[in-house]
């Protein structure tokens, strides 16, 4: 406070109309405090004030695109064999250079991409429907269906996860991407589905629900009111997180000799082809491994800026 | 709290056996049998004498019942491949070593990552938390099998220091382990750091502040304690990983342990030794769970308080 | 009366995203030795804020206290001291207790250690002496069993037997000054009512002086000596608990008055309830505070700050009210025995 300020207008001569009682002046009051800001215009301000997090989004918008496009327009084709230009050096010709029977990597790459890309963030997709049919419905009926159904959950989350993706990829014994696909989110959805059951609980449990069901709020619209856009945030979250394990997954089903089969190739089954002949020709590795870690990074710190944008417990 | 422990071995027992029965019935779901998808050009009389021989011939329940009772008496069955080879002696011989690699690995893997994510979270927002941020971003996201082509690459073409394969001296283990740990230690220091974040801004770190206690004795008595339970629970998940999560730097490094022989066991199509080893894997998971479990009911008064009650 | 503690133009602020808040304003009190000073308020007001400045507790929370604040406790200047100086005061001299008991103690420590911690912190003595003491607090502050509660966790404890706890944790080292940061807002009604009237048994029988921060005026008149109403970070109306109950002067504090349900009852007439919320404190301050809300609003309380004005050597109030040219004004029915001059 600025005394001195108000000790001269004290000593001035006032004006005796600044002393006429007019009230309260509630409308200037509401002037006076902040705007109200909106959850989700919240949520994308703090998204997009996170630096490392708009990067990794633009990184992964052009990398999709790259995916997209560089196979369709390249002069170059994925499959043909050129016998005279095996194992080149990248160069103007071939950007990342050429494999051990002559194949452009640039083009492979960015088609092996293809496979990675499609598996993550489909599987992702899978994995929240799935989980949020299956923990909703869990959450919805309580009591003993609920019972059962989490114990089946958690017998089936009881196996290490990597060892699921394994036994199912031998025992559907092709390698089609819908297969791999099923293979890596037949158990993939449980931690999903425990998260939505104990959200929706959760909120369910809450006082402002509570107070709704009190007002003679119909069920469904306390679900579509609270329950979805309260646990909205959280999948989004879970789910961004989990595109990087599936599309490791990928990568390791397809080091292990269980994932996309020739002439069909990805990131994974790219690098493990280049194992063999790493000492010598180590630029194959080189690209598709890079790849795989730029988009899980991508998708990791996307996934921060994510949950530090929506997670309510951070708003001031 | 025996009642508690003798609940929980229970319900592990049960798990276990939904478990095995799943994969049980899994491999034999496979369609054709074993020994064709195996071996193609086989006379059909010799294939006959296999199928006799494995008791493929007879219905599945009866395999099943079968099974179930050599299970009992610990044997795993043996490999189709291999005939004689037993799995119990697979395991048995190869187990260790994979226990070595990744004992030692999730030891230096924990102990780091929890040190480090500590004192990113008592620096928060200085360059030692951006520095140990960066690294286990890095850490997390950059897969197992790229690391190990690239120490291989490195530790072969530019310095020799270390062994690239093979097994048999503590040199040998220096890359796989190094290899191994990484992912571990990356984990564990996001973790941590954000579980010590979350207790430092607890009311009773006030409280203790108001005692005045030292900084020191809050980092060590309050925030320490209460920010490592829930990396228990991490631990004993990672625990399981030291036989199943090994399987890729196995083959990488011909390294002779259980993960590169269940990898190459499911490239010879060996459905029994892939059925016996998944077996001791997911025991193993389900174990480690259970001693978590138990632990966590130990140190934590307020879920052993629950469980009493 | 010797003063314990003085606090002389305090300023704290808070980074935030949208920019400084300014919680705390320029607020100067004193409180003698074995005073109880209620300080009052709406959430937000800045009377925690306040009172955590005195312990220099704010650095976690990321608050900061301003140049040219000044605290002194018992002769020291509080906000010169090294960490190591602090702490030999914190939890012996002064110490405090907090709103929620049930994340203020540590949930994986039993109680005994808590209390202990205390002593042992500020003394060097053996456990078996530490322990002795800790069972002598608790029978202190009424808790049956103490031998076996010593060895009870937190949550095995209710609210009220928390804050119990909390209160035999900050007495342990027999404090010159208890700070009681809303310690009863948690409980409900009848506990709330016993956990004061011990705390007004404990003031007397270790000469502590108090500073009880709370929202609601309702437990303060059988406590403190003097009250401090603040809002929006500085102090409004000050006095000694028969000045600010009996002849009242800021339209704010009349405002808290008509809104304890015991005093509207008497006159008959509806709860009061204030409409409207404290101003931002991100924005600087160019006129009273609570004009917007002040029923007796003038424009001049729109163009100045109202200066402090001492009617007594205790009472002093902010408000333009107060001032020769405005008009007088007399309280809502209920309000006070205000004599009509």
């Amino acid at each position: 406070m600025n005394e001195n300020a108000v000790n001269s207008i004290q000593e001035q001569a006032l004006d005796p109309k600044d002393f006429q009682i007019q009230g309260a002046d509630t409308a200037s009051a509401e002037l006076f405090a902040r705007k109200p800001v909106t959850y989700w215009r919240d949520a994308w301000r703090r998204f997009f004030e996170n630096k490392l997090a708009v990067v990794a989004l633009c990184l992964l918008i052009v990398i999709t695109l790259c995916t997209i496009f560089v196979p369709i327009f390249s002069s170059h084709s994925i499959s043909a064999h050129d016998l005279l230009n095996r194992k080149q050096w990248p160069s103007a010709q071939h950007w990342f250079g050429t494999d051990d029977l002559g194949r452009d990597l640039f083009v492979r790459v960015w088609a092996g991409g293809r496979v990675s890309i499609i598996i993550g963030v489909l599987g992702a997709a899978i994995v929240a429907v799935v989980g949020c049919i299956y923990g909703g419905i869990a959450a919805y009926f309580g009591g003993k269906v609920d019972m059962l159904m989490m114990r089946i959950v958690e017998i089936l989350s009881s196996v290490p996860n990597l060892l699921v993706v394994i036994m199912m990829s031998v025992v559907l014994e092709s390698s089609s991407i819908p297969t791999l696909l099923f293979a890596m989110t037949v158990t993939g959805w449980c931690p999903i589905a425990r998260l939505v059951r104990s959200q929706m609980l959760q909120i369910s449990r809450s006082e402002y629900v509570m107070a709704a069901r009190l007002m003679g709020v119909s069920p469904l619209k306390i679900v579509v009111r609270h329950m979805i856009p309260n646990t909205f945030s959280v999948i989004i979250v879970a789910v961004t997180f989990r595109i990087p394990g599936l599309i490791f997954g990928e990568a390791f089903l397809s080091n292990v000799g269980l994932g996309v089969q020739p002439p069909n190739t990805s990131w994974g089954a790219l690098s493990s082809a280049a194992q063999s002949s790493l000492l010598y020709y180590p630029y194959m590795m080189f690209f598709p491994a890079l790849l795989i870690a730029l988009t899980m990074l991508s998708f990791t710190l996307m996934g921060d800026g994510l949950r530090d944008a929506l997670d309510p417990k951070l708003r001031r | 709290m025996a009642k508690f422990i003798l609940k929980r071995i229970l319900y592990m027992l049960v798990v276990l056996f939904c478990v095995i029965t799943l994969t049980f019935f899994l491999v034999h779901s496979i369609p054709g049998d074993p020994i064709t998808s195996m071996v193609q050009d086989l006379p059909i009389e010799t294939r006959d004498l296999y199928l006799q021989k494995y008791g493929f011939d007879q219905p599945l329940i009866v395999q099943y019942v079968k099974f179930i009772q050599q299970l009992l008496t610990g044997d795993l069955g043996q490999s189709l491949r291999y005939p004689g080879r037993q799995v119990v002696d697979i395991v048995a011989n190869y187990a260790p070593v994979s226990g070595i690699i990744g004992g030692i690995a999730l030891a230096i893997g924990f102990a780091v990552g929890i040190l480090l994510g500590i004192i990113a979270a008592l620096n928060r927002n200085r360059w030692p938390d951006r520095l140990v941020m960066v690294l286990a971003l890095l850490g997390t996201t950059i897969p197992t099998f790229v690391f190990a082509a690239v120490l291989q690459y490195v530790f072969t073409v530019t310095v020799p220091l270390f062994p690239t394969t093979g097994w048999g001296t503590w040199g040998h283990l220096v890359l796989p382990v190094a290899c191994m740990c990484v992912g571990p230690l990356a984990s564990y220091a996001r973790y941590m750091r954000s579980s010590v974040l979350d207790i430092t801004n607890q009311d009773f770190i006030l409280t203790a502040e108001a005692k005045g206690v030292s900084s020191f004795r809050i980092v060590s008595r309050h925030i320490f304690r209460n920010s490592f339970l829930p990396c228990i629970t991490m631990i004993c998940t990672s625990i399981a990983g030291i036989f199943s999560g090994s399987f890729i730097i196995e083959s990488i490094f011909a390294i002779p342990g259980l993960g590169k022989y269940f990898i190459s066991a499911i490239n010879d199509r060996d459905y029994s030794v892939v059925l016996g080893l998944n077996i001791i894997f997911t025991g193993t998971y389900i174990l480690s769970i259970l001693v978590c479990d138990i632990l966590l009911a130990i140190i934590d008064p307020r879920i052993r308080i629950a469980e009493e009650n | 009366m010797d003063s314990l503690l003085t606090v002389k133009n305090l300023n704290v602020s808070f980074n935030t995203y949208a920019g400084e808040v300014k919680a705390v304003r320029g607020v100067s009190f004193d409180l003698g030795v074995k005073e109880a000073l209620a300080m009052v308020g709406e959430s937000g007001c800045g009377k925690t804020v306040t009172s955590k400045a005195v312990m220099r507790l704010l650095s976690r929370s990321g608050g900061i206290i301003k140049e040219g604040s000044r605290i002194e406790f018992m002769g020291q200047d509080i906000l010169g001291l090294s960490t190591r100086e602090l702490n030999r005061i914190r939890g012996s001299k002064m110490s405090m207790i907090f709103q929620d008991s049930m994340t203020s103690l540590n949930p994986t420590m039993t109680i005994g250690n808590q209390i202990m911690e205390n002593i042992f912190t500020h003394e060097k003595t053996t456990r078996q002496k530490a322990r002795e003491r800790a069972i002598e607090l608790l029978k202190l502050v009424e808790i049956p069993n103490p031998e076996t509660r010593l060895k009870n966790y937190p949550h095995q404890l209710s609210g009220g037997m928390r804050q119990r706890v909390m209160i035999a944790i900050a007495l342990a080292l027999n404090p010159s000054l208890l700070i009681a940061d809303e310690p009863t807002t948690a409980l409900d009604v009848t506990i709330q009512a016993q956990l004061m009237d011990l705390l007004r048994s404990l003031k007397e029988r270790f000469s502590m002086s108090v500073i009880l921060v709370t929202h609601d005026l309702g437990v303060v008149a059988d406590f403190a000596d003097k009250v401090q109403v603040m809002y929006a970070g500085t102090i409004v109306e000050r006095g000694t608990v028969d000045e600010i109950f009996d002849s009242p002067r800021h339209p704010y504090t009349w405002a808290l008055l008509s809104s304890i349900p015991g005093r509207a009852q008497e006159s008959k007439s509806k709860l009061y309830s204030l409409q409207g919320t404290p101003p931002d404190l991100l924005l600087p301050l160019q006129q009273c505070p609570f004009a917007p809300r002040c029923q007796y609003c003038m424009p001049i309380c729109k163009k100045a700050i109202p200066k402090e004005n001492f009617l007594t050597d205790t009472h002093g109030v902010a408000c333009w009210l107060q001032h020769p040219m405005a008009p007088k004004v007399t309280p809502p029915a209920g309000i006070g025995g205000y004599d009509h001059e």
